[in-house]
């Protein structure tokens, strides 16, 4: 058998989880359309005062899309947990970490990037500026990785938990906060004239240092699960 | 002779131990909270800016300092039965958890209660605030993590990395908070900055100190609760005092 380096291994984990994902692309959908309802929903709940609604639009997809991101957590290994995969995974000798580093990029691709993508539509809603639209976009990119990184070690040490679901949301939003501060803040900077570079800097250091540790921390969650 | 300073590392022993040592700090918490209360009410004059309300200090600040120093407390715990496999560990920050969530809980109801008659407002979105708030969301985090886990090893380890996680957050956070209200240029209340009286200072840590050692009280005392339940299928347990009445 050909020995797989690392790369190589990432990048099948990736296109493994992708070609999954769009023979069921419901799953991926759903998320998508959470998302956007959620943020459609809250002009309804505060009224249609566009000066009101230029000021929130950020916090508003912000939160909506740490939700939308919640909601798809539970997915992330449950369905190779359940079939056995994830056990085999285990026991393959390449390094956990990297195959969970796949998965965690898998979903992101899944989850998070749709949702960077689709935001400046939303903006629209919320009559955005164009640069406060940029900085929304750049800003997600930069932050949903870190939402998908840190998710992974809630849906890892959750998993095959009787409500999961809900349960991961609780140990995982609080720990999410400095991204949506940051996040928010760099359309806020934007919006006062400001530039946004300090925040998305923040917000690509979060994501560096999440990149390094989370995968790994997320491995042994994994273990302490499957033992 | 060598002091076995393992030999309590050992539910069975530690078991014990801990039931002697109860009275040991529940009744100095007792009699410190009293004075501390006394000297509070009674002796401490009456503040400059703030009149009477700021007396509610003598139990907040406590509260606060506790709150954040049992999270740290839980995680060294929790850390130590991870690495090296110790049930006590893990019992001891499991242990911990409840009190250092009623602690967070008791410093906002407390900050509220001053906040009103002081800023006129329960709650407003000051960087103290709202991490102290996220804090009693990392333990209710922590506790929901390890009662939906039956299986009590791995609710432990489960539960610990989590913890760890939470640690490694936490400084985070406080800064993000930080930073973020005097980005919103949130509140401009500050607290005043002037020395405080000696009586003050003496009820202040006269009740830090009565909860620092309720804490510990209550924690050797839940922590022999929940050594029992998980060794209830023990020969020891079975052949303890109060298990043949």
């Amino acid at each position: 058998m050909r020995k797989l380096s690392l790369l190589g291994l990432l990048g099948l984990v990736i296109r493994r989880d992708l070609l999954l994902a769009m023979r069921r692309r419901a799953d991926v959908l759903t998320t998508l359309i959470f998302f956007v309802m959620v943020v459609s929903l809250f002009p309804l709940g505060v009224g249609p005062e566009m000066d009101m609604l230029r000021k929130m639009a950020s916090g508003v997809v912000w939160v909506a899309a740490l939700l939308a991101s919640m909601l798809s957590l539970p997915r992330m290994f449950s369905a190779d947990y359940a079939d056995g995969t994830l056990e085999q995974m285990m026991l393959a000798p390449q390094s956990l970490s990297v195959l969970v580093l796949g998965k965690i990029v898998a979903h992101w691709m899944l989850s998070g990037l749709p949702l960077a993508l689709i935001a400046p539509v939303l903006g629209l809603q919320f009559d955005m500026s164009v640069p406060a639209l940029w900085a929304l976009v750049l800003a997600l990119l930069l932050g949903t990785p870190v939402l998908s990184m840190i998710g992974a070690i809630g849906a890892a040490l959750t998993l095959g938990l009787r409500g999961g679901g809900v349960l991961v949301s609780l140990l995982v939003l609080p720990l999410c906060i400095p991204v949506l501060i940051f996040g928010a803040g760099a359309v806020e900077a934007v919006n006062s004239g400001m530039s946004a570079v300090s925040n998305l800097s923040l917000l690509g250091a979060f994501m560096l240092f999440a990149l390094v540790f989370t995968p790994f921390v997320a491995a042994q969650a994994l273990r302490i699960s499957m033992e | 002779m060598a002091i076995n300073w393992f030999k309590y590392s050992a539910p069975s022993t530690f078991y014990g131990l801990a039931g002697k040592l109860i009275p040991f700090f529940a009744w100095p918490a007792a009699i410190l909270f009293v004075i501390g209360l006394y000297i509070g009410f009674f002796v401490a004059p009456t503040d400059a800016v703030q009149s009477e309300a700021y007396r509610i200090i003598f139990l907040h600040v406590p509260a606060s300092i506790l709150s954040m120093f049992i999270y740290l407390i839980m995680a060294g715990y929790a850390a130590l039965g991870l690495i090296f496999n110790t049930r006590l560990s893990s019992m001891m920050a499991q242990a911990l958890a409840p009190t250092g969530a009623l602690f967070a809980f008791v410093s906002l109801w407390s900050g509220a209660l001053w906040g009103k008659p002081m800023w006129g407002a329960w709650w407003v979105w000051d960087a103290r605030l709202t991490s102290e708030l996220i804090l009693l969301f990392l333990y209710l985090g922590y506790i929901a993590l390890q009662a939906s886990i039956e299986d009590p090893r791995r609710a432990d380890r489960a539960s610990a990395l989590l913890a760890i996680v939470g640690s490694v957050n936490v400084p985070i956070i406080y800064f993000s908070v930080k930073w973020w209200n005097t980005l919103h240029q949130g509140s401009t209340i500050k607290f005043t900055g002037t020395s405080m009286h000696i009586a003050m200072q003496q009820a202040m840590f006269a009740v830090l100190a009565a909860c620092w050692l309720y804490a510990i009280a209550v924690t050797l005392a839940r922590v022999r609760s929940i050594i029992l339940e998980r060794e209830r299928n023990t020969q020891w347990v079975s052949e303890l005092r109060e298990m043949k009445q």
